[in-house]
């Protein structure tokens, strides 16, 4: 009977069920903390550029940085559409 | 020069002002001169945990605006005469709390104390930013319990990012206080244990603070649960205490409570 099977499972802890969304939600958390507040304004004002230009969409521009050593690179991706062949 | 200590946390009820009581009681019973503010405009509780909540005149906006001196808005705690308690105000709005005034405050108090604590407001917003800004030194109290944690690590981000030492390029100790501490609902594996909390942010411990009868107790009167020296929580909150000061204490009330001779012949609790 399904409603049994329910009950009779092995129960996990409710603790643990804490302790691992915990893990989840901190390390996507954390993964946009180290970025700088302008990062989103940087990629606003870079696709109003590239829509001078292309058509795009919101998506198709992606800002990243990522922080080395003894640098921070800052990487830019434009996804342009596909060009209609003359 | 004056240590300043940020007693923070994120999310609100977890036990700030409580720790920020029992901590400058116990700093204060071992000889620092030591003063508590009260960051949470608005809502002041900080006097009253404390007890000297019909002893308030003056508080840390009328000191921020000129409207009273320092020396008249402190208040001398009733049982350790170098222990001083600057309150929040009550009615004023928040904005009246300024950085620069902040600074002013703190400034006038440095040569003063050996330790000032401030007790943040809930929120990770303007009034938790300010508490924490110029911390040489950070608390931060978390319950075992998802939400607490996941504040917590929103606060610590903060603390790395937006105090006068982070963008100094310093990075100030962070100490990790977990209170309300259940240890038979952590056997049951109905609440998070502190190797969890622990492992999950990463900072090093200063205490463990058990859920305990004594925490209402003491608040009841007006006195910080520390300066009850036969209790759990006074006692947990005393090896705390030490440990911030350097002291190696070893940690108690991790495991349940196992009864003692005495009390299993008397009763007790
Ligand atoms: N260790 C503890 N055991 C039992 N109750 C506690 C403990 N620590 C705090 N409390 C209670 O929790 C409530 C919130 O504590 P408080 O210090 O005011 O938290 P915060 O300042 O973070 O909002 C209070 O009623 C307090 O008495
Ligand atoms: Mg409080």
């Amino acid at each position: 009977m399904k409603f049994m099977d329910f009950f009779q499972r092995e129960p996990k802890s409710t603790a643990s069920v804490a302790r691992d969304r915990l893990k989840i939600i901190l390390a996507h958390e954390r993964s946009f903390r180290d970025q700088p507040d302008f990062l989103p304004r940087l990629q606003q004002e870079l696709l109003d550029v590239v829509r001078r230009y292309v058509e795009v969409e919101q998506d198709q521009v992606q800002v990243h940085l990522e922080s080395r050593d003894t640098c921070s690179v800052l990487e830019l991706n434009v996804t342009l559409p596909e060009r209609d062949e003359p | 020069m004056a240590t300043v200590i940020v007693i923070t946390s994120g999310k609100g009820g977890v036990g700030k002002t409580t720790t920020c009581a029992s901590i400058g009681a116990g700093l204060a019973l071992q000889g620092h001169k030591t003063a508590l503010i009260d960051f949470d405009v608005g809502l002041r509780n900080l006097d009253l945990v404390m007890g000297c909540e019909r002893r308030v005149v003056y508080d840390l906006i009328n000191v921020i605006q000129g409207e009273a001196s320092l020396q008249q808005a402190l208040i001398r705690d009733k049982r350790s005469d170098n222990l001083f308690v600057l309150p929040a105000s009550q009615t004023r709005d928040k904005e009246a709390l300024t950085l620069e005034g902040v600074e002013q405050v703190l400034s006038e108090m440095q040569d003063e104390f050996d330790f000032i604590i401030c007790d943040s407001p809930a929120g990770i917003e303007r009034g938790a930013q300010l508490a924490m800004y110029f911390a040489d030194a950070a608390v931060i109290v978390t319950n075992p319990e998802v939400s607490s944690v996941r504040d917590s690590d929103r606060i610590i981000g903060l603390l790395q990012a937006r105090t006068r030492a982070a963008e100094e390029g310093r990075k100030i100790p962070e100490h990790l206080l977990v209170t309300r501490y259940d240890p038979r609902r952590v056997d049951i594996g109905e609440m998070l244990s502190l190797e969890d909390v622990q492992d999950i942010l990463a900072v090093p411990l200063l205490g463990l603070i058990p859920e305990s009868e004594a925490v209402l107790k003491a608040s009841n009167q007006g006195v910080p649960v520390v300066h009850d020296d036969q209790s759990d929580a006074g006692q947990a909150y005393m090896d705390a205490v030490r440990r911030l000061k350097g002291e190696e204490v070893p940690l108690r009330f991790k495991e349940m409570e196992k009864r003692g001779f005495l009390s299993r012949m008397f009763g007790g609790r």
